[in-house]
């Protein structure tokens, strides 16, 4: 038995490598041999992925690891969601450690009867769930000064899709009543650095969550446990982790977050500042950047869009470097806010092909090129860069960054 | 799907009808008014016009000792840059090609550099300095900068009156700014 078994492993690896160069299918063939007829591993209490699945954040350098960014491995993503476990990550000092029975959020300052929220008063509020997108407002900021990221998860990977579940703020801001004169919430975080952004009171009514919960469970550490601020459609920073406190205030507060970071620096020296939208962006992750196609033919061209603005109307699709342009197919549902996910059949003929995506979103708003951008920003100014992406099909197959 | 917002809809209906005062009074009841002790653990944040800054006062020879002690081996004894960002320099370059933006160069309110070394540094102890160590740590930086005199000193007075030389240095989001004119922008 064993020994046939052996053989039959060998003999398919054998016609697997003559067939397609020793790729996957080869393995796949050996492994469902070996696997059907013996018992597997027992059950476990928290799942785990295939040790076959390597996917992993990329972590940039830093001196201090405690701050730092970590970047959504978007090439290999599926459909729309982020797993809670590769959603990225910007910490300004390290991830804190709450016990969330001891943790409070508390709302103060210009309101008519301010509160100390329990994680479970708040669990105890009518819930909300809602599909959308963080993004870092200095996701792509590497572009800005060329369009030389290797890859889609280094040029494009502080970007991330969840399912958010928690309580409008509006509804908790109506609890505490709103006092006169009050115009900003002040949200800070409990980690090391207590970290402080302003927030118009109008985008506190509007659509903001207090989430406790991602994709189906609790908020990951990473991203906040056991509370956090949610602004649909706003710069990630905004969405203060770690939430333990909303100050109602006449004034912002000019944060060192808004002011001295997060602030969008003109060619005249002028910086903009609270650039809290994120406006809309696509890439492609299907061809992209350190990927290869095994050879010509048939492929599905596929990516991300997504717009702060709303849903996703549009996605074009060029291969020949910009000269022409296709419509993809949208994956419906289009969320607002939300991944959208986009397919095109395309025939690699073996010629180098220049590729990209750009997306229109509802309000009619159309992603710009690089050159666009920075005929008007700059290249200094380090937040929002949204331009497209181009990436080349070498004839070998082989796919890299294209300065176009 | 529409069953439940209709549902949802009548209890809201019938709440607003049964609950006339609503909106002055809360709705769910939840949490409780929060204890002096939790307000205060919370710690300060400074509004640009003064608003939470506490007593206390410092010197820029003051925090120039400060600094040394605690400051320097990430900053560069002279806040030239190290581990840490410099904090230094910078005025004029923030419309060449290479702008160097520090506290000096680009932030535009002194309660900022309160409030954020009060919150986050030394950024391995953060809250590690009390209010008069950072009145002087704030002071000699503005000093560095030559943005305050030798002898000028530090507090919940002072401070929000400083001039930061890019204070006008800021606009609002006027975006969208690229391509075609959105039919509906938000």
């Amino acid at each position: 038995m064993k020994q046939s078994k052996r053989t039959n492993r060998r003999q398919l690896l054998r016609l697997g490598a003559a067939a397609i160069g020793g790729g996957l299918l080869g393995q796949h063939k050996a492994e469902a041999v070996e696997t059907a007829g013996k018992l597997g591993i027992p059950l476990g209490p928290y799942g785990e992925r295939s040790p076959y699945e390597k996917a992993v954040r990329w972590t940039r350098q830093s001196k201090t690891p405690e701050t730092g960014s970590s970047f959504t491995p978007l090439a290999d993503s599926v459909g729309t969601l982020t797993p809670s476990s590769l959603h990225y990550e910007r910490h300004h000092s390290g991830i804190p450690t709450i016990d969330p029975a001891q943790h409070r959020l508390i709302i103060h300052g210009m309101v008519d009867r301010p509160l100390s929220l329990s994680v479970a008063d708040i669990k105890r509020l009518p819930s909300i769930s809602r599909t959308m997108v963080l993004e870092c407002g200095g996701n792509s900021g590497s572009e800005w000064a060329a369009t030389t990221g290797p890859d889609v998860q280094r040029s494009f990977g502080l970007v991330s899709c969840s399912e958010w579940t928690g309580v409008s703020l509006a509804l908790l801001l109506k609890e505490v009543g709103v006092g006169p004169g009050a115009s900003w919430v002040i949200a800070e975080g409990a980690d090391a650095c207590r970290m402080m952004r302003s927030v118009p009171l109008a985008k506190a009514m509007d659509d903001a969550l207090i989430a406790y919960g991602q994709n189906g469970e609790a908020l990951r550490p990473a991203q906040g446990y056991p509370l956090r601020l949610l602004l649909p459609g706003w710069e990630g920073n905004t969405n203060v982790k770690w939430l333990h406190s909303l100050r109602l205030t006449n004034q912002p507060y000019m944060a060192r977050d808004e002011t001295a970071k997060y602030s969008d620096l003109m060619p005249d020296g002028k910086a903009r500042i609270f650039t809290y939208r994120m406006e809309s962006k696509s890439v492609i992750t299907f061809p992209s950047g350190g990927q290869t196609l095994p050879g010509p033919g048939l492929y599905e061209l596929t990516g991300l869009a997504w717009s702060g603005s709303g849903k996703i109307e549009r996605v074009e699709i060029t291969t020949d470097g910009g000269k022409s342009w296709v419509t993809a197919q949208l994956q419906e549902p289009r969320l607002p806010n939300a991944f959208t996910r986009f397919r095109l059949t395309w025939r690699f003929d073996g010629r180098e092909a220049v590729i990209a995506s750009r997306a229109t979103d509802e309000t009619g708003y159309v992603q710009p090129s690089r050159e666009e951008l920075i005929a008007v920003r700059g290249t200094n100014s380090g937040y929002h860069f949204n331009g497209m992406k181009f990436w080349k099909v070498h004839p070998d197959g082989t796919v890299t960054n294209a300065e176009v | 799907m529409r069953r439940c917002s209709a549902i949802i809809f009548a209890t809201l209906t019938m709440l607003a009808a049964t609950a006339p005062i609503a909106a002055q009074s809360p709705a769910f009841g939840v949490g409780r008014p929060p204890s002096p002790e939790e307000i205060r653990d919370l710690g300060s944040a400074i509004a640009p016009d003064g608003t939470g800054l506490p007593e206390g006062s410092g010197t820029v020879a003051a925090g120039r000792e400060v600094f040394a002690a605690q400051c320097a081996r990430c900053h560069g004894p002279r806040a030239q840059g190290d581990v840490g960002p410099i904090l230094v320099g910078g005025q004029g370059s923030l419309a060449t090609a290479r702008p160097l933006k520090t506290v000096g160069s680009f932030w535009p309110y002194a309660t900022t550099l309160w409030d954020y070394i009060n919150r986050a540094m030394p950024f391995d102890k953060p809250g590690l300095l009390k209010p008069s160590e950072v009145y002087a740590v704030a002071a000699y930086i503005l000093n560095l900068n030559g943005i305050i005199g030798d002898n000028d000193i530090m507090d919940a007075k002072t401070l929000p009156k400083v001039k930061m030389p890019n204070r006008d240095g800021f606009v609002s989001d006027p975006r969208p700014d690229v391509g075609p004119k959105p039919n509906n922008p938000k």
